[in-house]
């Protein structure tokens, strides 16, 4: 037994950490808010170069074959640093090929993305529908019709996997979205910094990717790789209120000194740490094909969340009347919270499904 | 990263599974009826011994002590396959998880010599004393005196909240020697006989209607300086090694404490006004939040051990164990029995509900025992996120000038 990330993914996020640390934080990401472009482009490229869109990519397909735990560092820090990249959505897409693609979609696709030539997104949503909610789009004779939304990084896509209705649940659809019969519409959405589309498709030319199985299982990898991007951002709000609370004065102490502080703080570490165990035991799941993966998947999402959303909310709480305000960063990270939140379905979803799990494991050793 | 056990680790979980198998086949249920005191400690000594028999006791500690020598690997595997079963080890856990530890850090190789055998093999029961009436969050405010007479000490005082002081031969005690020093300053630590004469000690009856800790009174008890651990007033430093240890005994759910299964079975259970229990959405989100944090404690510890095992000491992250376990346990027993209705007042011998109940009583006082969830909040934000400790006004004033603000 080992519950701890190997050498290498720690040196990678080492190195990661120190590669985001300058070139992307709170002010890239303001940068981005008050700008036009789907994506900050020449942060994109720097990332590209890295090689991280190819971490997963096996090296048959022009990628570096590296594990879970390298995936789940980048999406950390990427979280961590709220970089303008549409890098977990192409991971996504990736992943979505790993777990099902035919061996010509692998070919077709996996070096593109890998290269950065091409960017992915994840078209499942449907209003108010959950992940598990049958889904209107529909895929007839390589065919796609319907209208997905939000899309995170639709804007920026070249291609995206679509779920569809199929007898046996929501399936998937890959679709190159420069194809005749595909609208991209940008889509107000309330984080700021990682922007929305809407999705249309008439008739435009897509193929199936995959089983309704595989949209499950990818659905639990994604919760884990999400929820590492949630401990990165849930980090940082931290580590920001933290530096606040040593150094604001009131009553003639620094706050910090005050239980009503000191205490929040502290929760924040134990949702934290309760977390990353969970993310964690999502990991080694994902990277080992363990059966425990449906179930690991669910508590690292729902920890995760629970984290990400009381550090979020006490941040702002804790900065007082300046946390509140437009200039501060503390709105990167409370409208990030909601992006996490609603774009993989709800705590309520994935409180089913971990409770689902759980009986389902029961049974089996009863 | 690896969840599962390498070979060397799962030959070694066979091993002991095949023992246990063998050796505590009268446990592998719950007892029927609950043991009494009298029983739980003879039944408690005879499987310590058994244990230690056969190797299987202080698993990580030296070997010169009279340890295994083996990683903390090797102790969660032990743990893991003990926890399956009904032994009963409770009688030991502040003896071998915090007083033998200190015992062996702090004492001359005689005192080793003398008292760290028994006490593995489960001869001599040890208790630790260091709550007063006066100093339980503050620990460093005791009144216990301790004054030298030549080659000895005489203790005069009381401590309180000491779990198994009647059944106990030794205790390590904590003491003030300098009533002139600064409060964390003038402290000294004792190993002292439970038999001794001036020692008495009183039941507590708790809150759930059982007697588990003590009060403890001593007058014109002799100690001779032997049986001092560490130098003169070095006892808070002495008293931190106790406390490292308590980290790694204490925190995680209380072995057969109703958790998330329990919750499951009772909903499964109950029908509601909106169907079945289980079905309710609000039902499974206490499911998953229940399990979220007793796993997630679970997985935490085992994380740390992981680090414990590549040379890391263990430090005061293992706060949150019992800060997020005890909440848990009575935030949980108070939905089930919620959920139970009336069923959840009346007291069922043998059932969930009872189990359950009794978790409601108990988590209260362990929300308290071994640091209030208040004080480990502030171990959290001040030892390890590096906030300024509250205020302490007393800190640097000779103990005998205390004033409260």
């Amino acid at each position: 037994m080992d519950f701890d990330l190997s050498d290498d993914a720690k040196t990678l996020r080492e190195a990661a950490r120190k590669f985001l640390d300058a070139e992307a934080g709170p002010a890239v990401a303001r940068r981005a808010m008050e700008g036009e472009a789907p994506h900050d482009a020449t942060l994109w490229a720097k990332v590209v170069e890295q090689g991280w869109p190819a971490a997963r990519v096996p090296e048959a397909h022009g990628g570096l074959g590296l594990g879970a735990d390298e995936a789940c560092v980048l999406a950390e820090e990427v979280g961590r640093s709220l970089a303008p990249v549409p890098l977990l959505s192409t991971m996504a897409v990736i992943e979505a090929l790993l777990l099902a693609g035919t061996d010509a979609q692998k070919a077709a696709w996996l070096p593109r993305l890998a290269s950065g030539e091409a960017i992915g997104c994840l078209a499942w949503a449907e209003g108010a529908k959950s992940p598990a909610q049958m889904p209107a789009a529909r895929l007839e004779d390589g065919r796609l019709t319907g209208s997905k939304a939000p899309v995170a990084d639709g804007l920026s896509a070249t291609v995206a996997v679509v779920t569809v209705a199929s007898a046996d649940g929501p399936a998937m659809a890959l679709v190159p979205l420069q194809a005749a019969g595909v609208t991209v519409a940008p889509l107000q959405s309330l984080d700021l910094v990682r922007r929305a589309a809407t999705l249309a498709f008439a008739g435009a030319a897509a193929e199936p990717l995959g089983t309704a199985q595989d949209w499950v299982t990818l659905c639990e990898r994604l919760a884990v790789l999400h929820a590492w991007e949630a401990l990165g951002t849930a980090a940082a709000a931290m580590e920001m209120t933290l530096a606040y609370a040593k150094d604001r004065q009131a009553f003639g102490l620094r706050i910090g000194r005050y239980q009503a502080v000191k205490h929040k703080l502290a929760d924040m570490y134990i949702k934290g740490e309760l977390a990353r165990a969970h993310a964690m035991h999502g990991c080694w799941a994902w990277g080992s094909g363990a059966p425990e993966l449906a179930q690991a998947a669910a508590a690292a999402r729902l920890a995760s969340l629970d984290a990400l959303r009381f550090t979020a909310e006490e941040s702002v709480q804790l900065h007082g009347g300046i946390g509140f305000t437009w200039e501060h960063d503390c709105q990167f990270y409370y409208r990030r919270a909601r992006q996490i939140a609603g774009a993989l379905g709800s705590r309520a979803h994935w409180a089913d499904r971990l409770v689902r799990a759980l009986e389902l494991r029961n049974r089996a050793a009863a | 990263m690896d969840f599962n056990d390498t070979p060397a680790e799962a030959a070694y979980r066979a091993k002991v599974r095949a023992w246990i198998e063998a050796n505590a086949a009268e446990y592998l249920e719950p007892p029927a009826e609950p043991w009494g005191l009298d029983e739980f400690v003879a039944r408690s000594k005879a499987w310590q011994a058994r244990k230690h028999d056969a190797g299987y006791v202080g698993l990580t500690w030296p070997k010169e002590v009279g340890g295994q020598g083996l990683s903390p690997m090797h102790q969660i595997i032990f743990n893991q396959e003990e926890s399956r079963t009904y032994v009963p080890t409770g009688l030991y856990s502040i003896g071998l998880g915090m007083c033998i530890p200190t015992v062996f850090t702090h004492g001359a190789p005689d005192i080793i010599a003398r008292y760290v055998p028994k006490a593995l093999r489960g001869e001599e029961v040890w208790c630790q004393l260091f709550s007063e009436p006066v100093a339980g969050s503050d620990l460093a405010a005791i009144r216990t005196r301790a004054v030298r007479d030549g080659d000895r000490w005489v203790v005069n005082g009381q401590k309180v909240w000491t779990s198994f002081a009647h059944r106990s031969d030794f205790g390590i005690i904590v003491t003030r020697t300098d009533f002139d020093a600064p409060k964390h300053k003038g402290l000294t630590m004792f190993i002292v006989d439970m038999k001794a004469p001036g020692v008495e000690v009183r039941p507590i009856r708790q809150m759930s209607g059982s007697s588990d800790f003590n009060e403890v009174f001593f007058t014109d008890v002799v100690i001779p300086d032997t049986h001092r651990l560490g130098a003169v007033g070095d006892g808070w430093k002495v008293s931190l090694t106790t406390l490292m240890h308590e980290r790694l005994a204490v925190g995680g759910k209380p072995r057969h404490a109703p958790g998330y299964r329990t919750l499951i079975d009772v909903a499964r259970s109950i029908e509601t006004d909106s169907g079945p229990a289980i079905e309710r959405a609000d039902v499974r989100q206490r499911i998953a939040d229940t399990y979220i944090a007793d796993e997630g404690v679970k997985l935490t510890q085992m994380r740390a051990l992981s680090a414990l095992s590549k040379g890391a000491i263990p430090g005061p992250e293992q706060s949150i164990a019992k800060v997020v376990v005890a909440k848990t346990m009575q935030d949980m027993s108070a939905f089930a029995l919620d959920l139970a209705e009336g069923a959840g007042l009346a007291v069922a011998p043998g059932s969930d509900l009872e189990r359950l109940q009794g978790s409601y009583m108990w988590s209260a006082g362990l929300r308290i025992a071994g640091g209030t969830d208040e004080i480990l909040r502030n171990i959290i934000a001040e030892r390890v996120l590096g906030l300024p400790g509250d205020l302490r006004p007393d800190k640097d004033t000779p103990f005998s000038q205390i004033k409260p603000l």
